[in-house]
């Protein structure tokens, strides 16, 4: 685990919609270049959690830094403040109406105020790192869902972000078509880039993560490195997920749980 | 649930089978069609239709002031309204849409009354009670800047909610990117969702270019002068001056050379919109 100053700082998060409490007192700390998943069952809170570290969901009460800067704070510039953080979405969410090189070039241009030969170059790079250059002038829907998601983190990297994070970015995939994303992530992950990546991919967080956090009911249950969250579980509610998880087929019919908290997975 | 009980075979029917009875029922609407259209051509006095409705040399008068007049100041009535109408619209509905209160509830109500109220009544309105009401104040443009005014009003109000609807049609996940990669709310609707929104709403929207267009014939409740006349004016005047309805024909058929095309290309469009959601 890295030393260095928390890229991402979570202290005492809550989240309710109405009554529905979805996150109950998160504390959570982000070391430069550290890669964390955040695992759990559906409905536990994690991708709220995400959404709230870039402010795409407003938290009820608590604080998140990243890179030092309060985002929680009224007066914040949170346009600026989101620039350095890119986010990559479940259904991806590219711009249709554009082309891919427009869906990197537009942002760049009328957020970061860059030039069109700049913006074009920059473009360019992302789309090579992420292995689609000859896909330039393609229109979204004419890419496979793993492509897409290729195009989205390299949308966020044109931007230059200094964290990014993942909410669940290949859950909507063909099982064939993880691999490519996954990939581009291990790349990043090489790199030196600060991740948080909600996720089910377990081969993923165990090979790729610094750390793993398992969250469920709203709070984090387990917080290590993947050996220890993932290999050795010392709490009977990580077992029991990961079991379920890791071999569905051998579940057995359970009581639906009342207190499970509803809302997005 | 133990065990599922058969459902019996149904008893055999006598008569007619499925497809004979299809068959016959199809034959039977053929006939009452054709039986409609006979009588039609059989009953109606063709040759005194065509004496008040088809007078070649009549028709012929009418010709080019119909086109380069008549047609001329239609389309340029229907155009600035069309113009006016897109651009209150679009204030209109991005005020429904604000959180600020008071203007989603001047956007509602603007929509409410104006949506309700004739097209006539609104030109009518605006040709007198506006005099009255400031005197002295001419609308820009005379009578084409009341016209673009009137119409724009109504079709504001139907525009804003057509916009409206399009503006919501677009996957929240959108706005959600958008504003992630550091875009503020305003630029976002301009640059990610309003342009998406039209494509969206370009077929309603062409169908309200296809309204306007005929709401346009109302201009004669202002009073304009003979250069200022549209299609239904001028074949209402030449009509009554020939004492023949023929120019009543031919300005019909000049509404339908805009909107039979126009409507060609609404459903082109919704076509090829179907084929984008797939």
């Amino acid at each position: 685990m890295s030393t260095s100053r928390p890229e991402i700082r979570v202290s005492g998060l809550h989240k309710s919609f109405g009554d529905n409490h979805v996150l109950r007192g998160i504390d959570l700390e982000i070391g430069q270049g550290d890669v964390v998943c955040v695992i759990g069952p559906s409905g536990s809170g994690k991708s709220t959690l995400l959404r709230c570290v870039n402010l795409l969901e407003e938290p009820s009460q608590g604080q998140v830094f990243v890179g030092g800067i309060e985002l929680t704070d009224p007066d914040v510039d949170i346009d600026a403040a989101r620039r350095r953080i890119g986010m990559v979405f479940q259904q991806f969410n590219l711009f249709p109406h554009l082309t891919v090189t427009e869906n990197l070039t537009l942002p760049q241009r009328r957020v970061l105020r860059r030039g069109k030969a700049e913006a074009a170059k920059v473009a360019a790079q992302n789309l090579e790192r992420v292995g689609l250059a000859e896909k330039a002038d393609a229109y979204p829907s004419s890419l496979s869902g793993g492509q897409q998601q290729r195009v989205a983190i390299a949308r966020a990297l044109a931007m230059g972000p200094e964290v990014m994070l993942f909410d669940e970015p290949t859950s909507a995939l063909d099982p064939e078509l993880v691999g490519d994303v996954l990939a581009v992530m291990r790349m990043l992950a090489d790199e030196g880039m600060t991740m948080m990546v909600v996720t089910h991919e377990m081969t993923f967080a165990r090979e790729v993560a610094d750390r793993v956090v398992f969250m469920d009911g709203g709070v984090i249950v387990e917080d290590g490195a993947p050996d220890r969250v993932i290999g050795a579980p010392q709490h009977e509610r990580t077992r029991h997920f990961l079991s379920r998880l890791l071999d569905p087929a051998m579940a057995e019919v359970e009581e639906e749980t009342s207190d499970q908290v509803g809302g997005s997975a | 649930m133990t065990d599922t009980e058969k459902t019996p075979l149904p008893p055999k029917r006598k008569g007619l089978t499925r497809r004979q009875k299809r068959s016959l029922s199809r034959g039977v609407q053929y006939a009452v069609f054709a039986a409609a259209v006979i009588a039609f051509g059989v009953t109606a006095d063709w040759g005194r239709l065509q004496n008040q409705f088809a007078q070649v040399e009549i028709a012929e008068r009418m010709f080019p002031d119909v086109i380069t007049l008549a047609l001329k100041n239609t389309v340029l009535y229907t155009v600035t309204g069309f113009g006016v109408g897109l651009a209150l619209g679009m204030v209109i509905a991005l005020m429904r849409l604000s959180s600020v209160g008071p203007y989603r509830w001047l956007a509602g109500i603007y929509i409410e009354i104006f949506r309700g109220l004739p097209a006539l009544l609104i030109f009518i309105f605006i040709g007198v009670a506006v005099p009255l009401a400031f005197p002295g104040t001419e609308i820009v443009g005379g009578t084409y800047g009341k016209v673009a005014l009137a119409l724009g009003l109504v079709a504001a109000a139907y525009m804003a909610e057509t916009i409206r609807a399009g503006i919501q049609a677009v996957p929240k996940g959108q706005m959600e990117a958008a504003r992630s990669l550091g875009f503020s709310p305003a630029r976002a609707m301009v640059s990610i969702i309003i342009p998406q929104a039209f494509r969206i709403i370009l077929p309603p929207l062409t169908n309200e270019l296809v309204l306007l267009f005929k709401d346009s014939s109302l201009v004669l409740f202002l009073g304009v002068t003979l250069e200022e006349r549209e299609l239904s004016k001028f074949g209402r005047d030449l009509a009554s001056q020939t004492a023949n309805s023929t120019p009543i024909l031919v300005a019909g058929l000049c509404y339908l050379l805009i909107t039979i095309p126009l409507g060609f290309v609404v459903r082109r469009m919704e076509a090829k919109a179907q084929e984008a959601v797939k």
